[in-house]
């Protein structure tokens, strides 16, 4: 089985909202998968489909080579999911709750339960209600991470964790990446994602708009570039947002039409020049604020 | 109280259904009970027989209260004995309603974190449901001709409400949560109630120490005094006034009573019926205990009804006629088994919305994303909603047949009045399985099931009276459940309900399967 997940041309509406529109998203078994997009995209929407909790109106999704609505039990016993919102029942205590979600899923590994628990120090014997948001997080990770599995899903699980916290949740995803488990990461925190995922796909009204491994992801992004030349240029073919100062210039350039630019300018004679890589940042908020136009 | 205004106006936008529909609703009802008095005994003569009659009754007393006049007016405020329970139990439920529940759910913090002072959340609540309370009383008055028995009778049921407003305000600071603050002022309201049918039954002073009471001294169109109401006053603004003491010495979102460190891991919670068990074992026994509690108190005043006709056999007789040939402990006790079984209704349609709540409150989630599939997950619930109020049930046929049986020594009466309480279970049974059927095929309407339990409520309570068609009556499952003990017993009915219960069930369960789950 190559592809964890495998989801095409994916619809769901809700009245008359339409939350998905056509979506598309492969998982590679193995890897670490960034899930991004701004809010109300349709990443949980997308997520409680593979769990299925919803079903799509149309298209495909395959899990773990089966079908999520139909094969549902069965498959949820190969894969762990975190909420972003975890709530508890008020009057059970923590390790109640871990040990009750491990025992539905299958099993619990006893072991890895108390290391895990250590790690994120966690007090098990709190009551549900008496947990910080950062805390009942903490209990639905233990939850998951503790449960002998093939695939996690976690939608924005570090929301509420503290940065301590924070890098002993990266740590526990390169050890399970490590052991062979596939990850479907949804974040906002890019230096988590740039940290930890293989590949990544941006969604943005249903839609899948990017996907690929970071390196990828650059290089559709454009390189600011500024420069004094020898005789001044008031026109430079194929660049964005150009500024002539006399002989000075500035403008973006797209990555890939980075050397065709430079030609350009030394025919110019290039007396000082300094160029600004691209930032997953500026990437992801090109796309983000497409949402909103 | 700063930005009081603009919460008391946030609870009037949240409730502007609700709110009016039950201010109206009650207020008509001594009205419709007034009607049909005047339609049933017309003549002075007839009135004061039936006065005369149920004076005598403990068993009468004990479950409405005393009776004061033989005018139609007094007729109609006692039969009000039981609304005057519905006002407290609603006023309870509103206040913990906006109070507790808001606190729950992390709403309060939200405004608590604006300009608004430590008392208006409070303070607002209390606000609108006394206000709410007073209306209702004003209401109850005018569709009654606005008399000074009328307006009385508004105010005492008023008052009644204004009081329980405070209890559930007191035990919304007592606990962390809204289910044991509902818990623990339904439980006073309980005690208040028995405390004061003890002390009529018996014709002691005991019901002075009961609140409900006090709004029943009031005796409106009889011998008219607002005295009564003063101490009703006076332990309502003791209520409010110790919430907000309480309220302003606690944390936002905490209680006064201490919460206890749980266990570290768990052994025993192996799957949905578990999980199932842990969150209904609450409601089960709470239910079952008042339940016991009300058959132990009724069956003792039951008998006294016997007593009251030895000297009197003419009357006997006449009441012996109007229950349709039965005894009238019999009687008695099968009305009171008619409204164990609307409670019995009412349990099995708050265990069947715990589903509704665990979806709603995103806990279903991840129990569904493990290997637990969804109808599992749901009839770990639905057993508890479908077998809890047989349980109940159960329960209030023992605690009958053991008072009233060690009274009349006859111990043969405890089977026979569990039969006749388990005889309850199918209509009850129906509720349950339409709550069912709500929550799997429309959910966002699952609490519509409540409406339509208070549908059948007031067929039952005045649909006779007005003389409703036959055809409406039936649509209430209560219509159809025996009369018992005493009546006759047709199976058809019992296994009609039972199996109309079932396709529901199934029908809701059905629809939970294929629906989205978290809509």
């Amino acid at each position: 089985m190559e592809n964890a997940i495998l989801v095409s041309g994916l619809h769901k509406t809700f009245g008359r909202t339409h939350a998905l529109n056509g979506l598309d998203l492969t998982v590679r078994t193995g890897e670490v998968h960034g899930f991004l997009g701004p809010n109300g995209s349709g990443k949980s929407t997308t997520i409680r489909v593979l769990l299925g909790l919803l079903r799509a109106d149309s298209g495909s999704a395959r899990l773990l080579g089966g079908d999520p609505w139909k094969d549902a039990t069965a498959l949820h016993r190969r894969l762990a999911y975190v909420p972003g919102d975890v709530t508890l029942w008020p009057n059970l205590s923590g390790g109640e709750v871990i040990d009750l979600l491990g025992r539905l899923r299958g099993g619990l590994n006893p072991k890895r339960r108390a290391e895990l628990l250590e790690r994120f120090d966690l007090d098990p014997r709190k009551k549900g209600r008496a947990y910080s948001k950062g805390n009942r997080q903490k209990v639905a990770l233990v939850a998951a991470l503790a449960s002998d599995v093939e695939l996690l899903i976690l939608d924005e699980p570090t929301s509420g964790l503290d940065p301590l916290m924070e890098e002993v949740f990266r740590e526990c995803i390169v050890e399970e990446k490590q052991s062979g488990r596939t990850v479907l990461l949804s974040s906002h925190i890019l230096a988590e994602v740039e940290q930890l995922c293989d590949r990544v796909s941006i969604i943005r009204s249903g839609q899948t708009v990017e996907t690929g491994t970071l390196t990828d992801l650059r290089h559709l992004t454009r390189t600011s570039i500024s420069a004094d030349l020898a005789t001044p240029l008031t026109s430079i073919p194929g660049v964005y947002d150009l500024v002539v100062d006399g002989t000075r210039v500035r403008f973006e350039v797209d990555t890939d039409r980075l050397d065709e630019t430079l030609k350009h300018l030394t025919t110019a004679g290039v007396r000082g020049l300094t160029s600004q890589p691209p930032t997953l940042e500026e990437l992801f908020m090109r796309h983000y604020q497409g949402a909103a136009s | 109280m700063t930005g009081g205004w603009h919460l008391v106006r946030l609870i009037l936008r949240r409730d502007r259904v609700l709110l009016p529909l039950w201010v109206l609703i009650l207020a008509a009802l001594p009205a419709v009970y007034a009607a049909s008095f005047a339609e049933l005994t017309p003549t002075e003569e007839s009135r004061a027989l039936y006065a005369q009659t149920t004076a005598g009754i403990p068993s009468i007393e004990a479950m409405l209260g005393p009776i004061y006049g033989s005018s139609v007016g007094a007729l109609a405020t006692q039969r009000a004995g039981l609304t005057l329970l519905i006002v407290a139990l609603i006023n309870v439920l509103v206040v913990i309603r906006h109070t507790r529940t808001e606190e729950d759910a992390g709403r309060r913090e939200l405004v608590a974190a604006t300009v608004v002072g430590r008392h208006a959340p409070l303070g607002a609540a209390l606000l609108v449901v006394i206000a709410a309370d007073l209306v209702m009383g004003l209401l109850t008055a005018a569709f009654m001709g606005f008399t000074s028995g009328a307006l009385l009778l508004g105010m005492s049921l008023a008052f009644a409400g204004i009081v329980f407003a405070g209890v559930g305000a007191v035990a919304a600071q007592l606990t962390e949560n809204a289910g044991p603050a509902r818990g623990l002022a339904l439980a006073v309201l309980g005690l208040a109630y028995l405390i004061r049918a003890a002390g009529d039954a018996t014709g002691s002073n005991l019901s002075w120490a009961s609140p409900l009471a006090w709004s029943q001294y009031t005796q409106p169109f009889a011998d008219e005094t607002w005295l009564p109401l003063l101490a009703s006053l006076g332990l309502a603004a003791l209520l409010a006034g110790l919430a907000g003491w309480l309220s302003v010495r606690r944390d936002v979102g905490g209680g006064m009573l201490p919460t206890r460190l749980g266990p570290a891991g768990s052994t025993s919670l192996t799957g949905p019926f578990a999980l199932a068990w842990r969150l209904q074992r609450g409601l089960l026994i709470g239910w079952s205990a008042g339940f016991l509690v009300f058959g132990l108190a009724f069956g003792g005043a039951a008998s006294g009804a016997a007593e009251a006709f030895t000297g009197n056999p003419e009357l006997a007789e006449l009441f012996a006629r109007l229950g349709g040939g039965l005894s009238l402990t019999d009687t008695f006790i099968a009305t009171l088994l008619g409204i164990a079984a609307i409670a019995a209704a009412a349990y099995g349609i708050q265990a069947a919305l715990r589903m509704r709540s665990e979806e709603s409150t995103m806990r279903a989630e991840p129990v569904l994303a493990t290997a637990t599939a969804r109808v599992p997950w749901a009839l770990g619930h639905v057993v508890f909603a479908v077998i809890g109020p047989v349980v109940a049930l159960f329960m209030i046929g023992v605690g009958l047949g053991l008072t009233y049986g060690a009274d009349v020594g006859d111990m043969g009466q405890i089977p026979r009045l569990i039969g006749a309480a388990l005889a309850q279970a199918p209509a009850a049974a129906t509720l349950t399985g339409l709550t069912v059927a709500l929550f799997g095929l429309l959910p966002r309407l699952s609490a519509v099931a409540w409406g339509i339990l208070a549908i059948c409520l007031l067929l039952g309570q005045i649909g006779a009276l007005l003389q409703l068609s036959e055809v409406v009556l039936d649509l209430s499952p209560f219509t159809h459940t025996p009369h018992l003990p005493g009546g006759e017993v047709t199976a058809l009915p019992l296994v009609v309900l039972a199996v109309v219960a079932v396709a529901l069930t199934a029908a809701g369960l059905w629809g939970f399967r294929r629906r989205d789950v978290g809509v």
